[in-house]
């Protein structure tokens, strides 16, 4: 056993992780499969519930990296392990590495993001990485909203994701209708793809609730007159500031709260939208017709959690998510020796908890190759 | 001559105690029928066209078991063996007692047992052409017919898959004694001649004689007793079977041959049940195919209630709540059925007792005009959740320069098929009051729905004096009068028949030859009316979302077997229940059909904009 890590997955929770364990001296590699890191928070502008920017919290995670040695744009093919070394092999996503592929858009302009200083050179399209220990950060996925076919993403021009508002918030352009008009009426639908079992999700996906509230406080910055309604099921304001960011929301900027769950949507000839719900609080039907429906879109776990999680045999809960050794006091710990877990693999989390968590992974990592005892077995 | 010996009383008993029994029960279910019925009855029984095609069923399913044969030509050999070589041999039975009693009347043991009163032995070579050689023979051989059907029954016990039998029933106490008595019947009759046979040298025919000169030659002791002894058992074995048929499984027997009478005579099912529902439930054989059928069998697991099961409990006085509720009533087990017994219905008539008593308010409901039109277009309430479907239609609607009128446009009010599913009829009944007046109201001549949850409750439930289609139907007609002209996109696709289109609407062809034109359409192993459902199926309640998962996956296996590029189905039921969890494309074939019109003008329904174009 020596002092070599391989972090696989560069969001917010590997690069944490990844920069604390360089800090403390060891070898540390990360494996990321898109050509940037960054992960989901790269493409966020600002973060509830004090409406920090995303890239300075990002900024902040790249400082510690300038020891770890990047690897980008890589898919893993296989995990093996002999004794107490992982060999991880991974073959290049496409072929021209370096370049941007298609479909992609770099989320932030290169020249001003913080490109670590060691990223290395081109690896051949097949290479292989060894390390004592690996840190699965593989994180989650957006639920695709368009299989809530009712809810119309993707067939209604003027339904979006809270992931394409918060790129049009990034944009820094203002927010308009596919007619490019100024919505009067916005409203935001609460749970999609969560606490849903006809979608196959049962969990609460947990940032959802507190996003909407920043997010309509962001929209009726934007446009004090328009009118912005959210439909939830229950308000779970969680974490520190987020009742009050609640209250703000209603207080202070009119934003209005409706309990009910949307059932489905329709459009008008103008592009507008006709949300056919129910306000549970007064038991009657509700129609409503907005300008611009923004769904909060949840979590799943990510294709590469997916990936990783078959080849070394992760423990899968029920929702697909990666159980940890122990979510208590283990959490950390794949329940496979020197493997270990950090960030939105195990489940919905903050951006805050991310950084505590994979802080916690790389002090258990450390611990770990310093043959100090992890378990209790 | 000696006609008769003690032994027979068992027999005697029996057979008093089974047709006073079935007598008692046919009036019982004639005199229950409700008025209307039993004026049908009896201008059935007086039509003999109804007669004809009565008997002719009774002798092909009742005797023959042609459905059996179907579905498995052991299974359909195994009961034909039983039923009609016993009806043979009952026939054959009294031919051959004429040859040697020539009274109008035998008291009904004698044919039964006659080798036991008449053992006259053949003595010139020419006496195998004579008419009671010609009788041992013919009886031998139907002897070991049924014998060969009850060696095929034991062998079923142990591997009913060659049966084409995966599951069984587990019966109860009742049917086991009757299926012992049942099993013991032939074989004791095959001793007892045999035994008498031998003793007497003469008397049987190729099997008795043979097996009995064998028997008397191997066994030691008095081969006249073990005779007595035979007929005895065999008088005992038939006199028990008769006794234990009227509380066993084996009542279906009389039952079904009534119940096929009841239904040549137009007799239906009554949503509140009937004596006819009765006489379904004591026509079940409780043979299990059924079970075999259930999706939530093979599928999810679930194996105590299918219609069997339902079926006794109902027969027991007592249907537990989860039998009549777990349930997708997709029709497999009622397509399966030999017997034909309406499955769903009876389910349905549990479900509305336990449904009735609920109160649903519509007061928010209000009736504005519609509005006129030629045709009146119906999404239904779950196409409402699929808006790719409403949009594909009206955008044919429109190349094909229809008046059409989308009645629920602006949200549905829903057809009263999923309430009635759930035994809510009284509310159901609200809403299609509700439906009726605006749809009469629109003075169209057609109605046309996307969903054939609603297609089969309009046809069934609603009583319009206007046509009803669902729009596989609608589109192949649009095509065929040259209204839209469509062009293949040359995708390999599959089709999968929803439950109430299918076996529910009974429309299996309009859909496929609307996809030959479009596309180049596959077959899958199961289809038409061995389709299976999708899984999402309103009717099954109080299982959980895995269950239905399960029936979905597993559906999704059969269908995509073939890998193709999409899969096709025609209602939006089945479409959303698909899209959670293929990894195939699912459309619905109005998508397709609008895809597919080259000239189209409107915006491509259904097609995954670019988020990018939202915002400016």
């Amino acid at each position: 056993m020596d002092n070599t890590v391989i972090v696989i997955g560069g969001g917010i929770s590997g690069l944490t992780a990844a920069g604390m364990l360089a800090q403390q001296g060891l070898d540390v590699t990360l494996l990321e499969k898109e050509n940037e890191t960054g992960g989901h928070l790269a493409r966020w502008d600002r973060l509830f519930p004090d409406r920090k920017k995303a890239s300075e919290v990002l900024d902040f995670a790249m400082e510690g990296l300038n020891k770890v040695k990047i690897v980008t744009g890589v898919a893993i093919t296989g995990i093996s392990r002999q004794d107490h070394e992982f060999t991880v092999s991974t073959n290049l996503r496409d072929s021209g590495y370096g370049m941007q592929d298609a479909g992609y858009q770099s989320p932030v302009p290169s020249p001003q993001s913080p490109v670590p200083s060691t990223q290395s050179p081109v690896p051949s399209p097949q290479s292989q990485y060894t390390a004592s220990a690996l840190l699965v950060a593989t994180g989650f996925d957006l639920f695709e909203a368009r299989k809530k076919e009712e809810y119309g993403y993707g067939i209604y021009n003027n339904v979006i994701t809270s992931a394409d508002l918060e790129e049009q918030f990034k944009s820094g352009r203002k927010v308009l209708t596919s007619e490019g008009k100024t919505p009067g009426r916005i409203g935001f639908i609460h749970c999609v793809g969560s606490r849903d079992e006809k979608v196959g999700n049962l969990y609460c996906s947990k940032i959802c609730c507190v996003t909407g509230v920043k997010q309509a406080i962001e929209l009726k910055e934007m446009f004090p007159e328009s009118e912005v309604f959210n439909f939830y099921m229950d308000l779970r304001m969680f974490d520190r500031h987020f009742e009050e960011l609640y209250y703000e929301a209603q207080q202070k900027w009119g934003v209005s709260f409706i309990r009910g769950r949307l059932s489905e949507c329709s459009e008008n000839p103008d592009g507008s939208i006709i949300l056919k719900t129910e306000d549970t609080l007064t038991g009657k039907p509700l129609k409503m017709t907005v300008d611009l429906l923004v769904l909060l879109s949840g979590f799943v776990p990510s294709g590469g959690t997916r990936g990783i999680s078959k080849m070394l045999g992760l423990q899968e809960g029920t929702d697909g998510f990666i159980n940890s050794a122990d979510q208590h006091s283990q959490n950390n710990l794949s329940g496979i020796e020197g493997v270990f877990l950090a960030g939105a693999i195990k489940g919905p989390i903050s951006v805050s908890e991310s950084v505590a968590d994979a802080r916690a992974a790389a002090a258990q990592i450390a611990c770990y190759l310093s043959s100090f005892k992890v378990t209790n077995d | 001559m000696i006609k008769f010996n003690l032994f027979v009383l068992p027999f005697s008993l029996g057979l008093i105690y089974i047709v006073t029994s079935i007598v008692m029960h046919y009036y019982r279910w004639i005199k229950a029928l409700p008025a209307v019925d039993k004026v049908k009855l009896s201008a059935g029984i007086r039509t003999p066209s109804k007669v004809l095609a009565s008997l002719k069923e009774i002798f092909l399913e009742g005797l023959i078991h042609r459905k059996l044969w179907k579905r498995n030509p052991l299974l359909g050999y195994m009961h034909m063996s039983f039923a009609f070589g016993w009806f043979l041999l009952i026939v054959m039975g009294n031919l051959e007692s004429r040859v040697y009693h020539g009274a109008y009347i035998n008291a009904p043991y004698y044919p039964i047992f006659l080798k036991f009163f008449i053992h006259d032995r053949l003595v010139l070579f020419f006496e195998i052409f004579t008419v009671p050689a010609f009788f041992r023979f013919i009886m031998d051989f139907l002897l070991l017919f049924v014998l060969s059907g009850l060696v095929l029954a034991w062998i079923k016990r142990k591997q009913s898959k060659w049966f084409g039998m995966k599951q069984t029933t587990m019966h109860n106490f009742f049917d086991r004694v009757a299926l012992s008595c049942l099993w013991l019947i032939f074989p004791m009759r095959l001793l007892a001649e045999s035994y008498t046979a031998g003793y007497f040298h003469g008397g049987g025919g190729f099997l008795t004689q043979n097996l009995g000169n064998l028997l008397v030659m191997i066994t030691p002791g008095p081969a006249e007793l073990i005779a007595y002894f035979f007929w005895w058992t065999y008088s005992l074995v038939l006199g028990l079977f008769f006794i234990m048929m009227p509380y066993s499984r084996y009542m279906h027997i009389p039952s079904e041959l009534l119940l096929i009478v009841f239904r040549h005579c137009g007799i239906q099912p009554r949503k509140w049940g009937s004596s006819f529902s009765d006489l379904e439930v004591r026509s079940c054989s409780r043979c299990g195919v059924c079970i075999d059928a259930c999706q939530l069998n093979f599928a999810a697991g679930i194996n105590t209630i299918q219609a069997v099961y339902l079926i006794r409990s109902q027969r027991e006085q007592y249907i537990p709540e989860n039998i009549a509720q777990t349930c997708m009533l997709c029709g497999r087990c009622q397509e399966a059925c030999p017997v034909g017994i309406k499955i769903d219905s009876l389910r349905l008539i549990k479900r509305r007792e336990i449904g009735s008593g609920q109160v649903s308010d519509f007061s928010y409901l209000t009736n504005p005009h519609p509005g006129f039109a030629d045709v009146v277009y119906f999404a239904g309430c779950m196409s409402q959740l699929t808006p790719s479907i409403p949009i594909a239609m009206e955008g044919i609607f429109k190349e094909a320069g229809i008046n059409y009128l989308f009645i629920d446009r602006n949200g549905s009010i829903c057809c009263g098929r999923p309430l009635m599913l759930a035994g809510k009829d009284k509310q159901a009944n609200e809403l299609i009051e509700f439906n009726k007046t605006l749809i009469r109201q629109t003075r169209a001549k057609l109605l046309v729905t996307s969903c054939p949850i609603c297609y089969k409750v309009f046809r069934e439930e609603y009583n319009l004096p206007i046509r009803i289609q669902h729009h596989s139907q609608y589109l192949l007609e649009l095509v065929k009068d040259g209204k839209i002209a469509l062009q293949s996109q040359h995708r390999r696709v599959v089709y999968h028949d929803p439950c109430d289109l299918g076996r529910g609407g009974n429309i299996y062809q309009a859909p496929r030859e609307l996809l030959g034109k479009i596309s180049d359409l596959e077959p899958v192993e199961k289809d038409r009316t061995n389709a299976l459902c999708c899984g999402g199926s309103l009717a099954l309640m109080g299982t959980s979302m895995r269950t239905k998962d399960e029936v979905t996956l597993d559906a999704l296996e059969s269908l995509l077997a073939g890998d193709p590029d999409i899969l096709v189905t025609a209602c939006p039921l089945c479409k959303k229940t698909f899209s959670k969890l293929s990894k195939t494309e699912v459309r619905d074939i109005a998508e397709l059909v609008y895809d597919a019109i080259p000239s189209r003008k409107t915006r491509i329904a259904g097609t995954v904009k670019d988020p990018e174009v939202v915002i400016s």
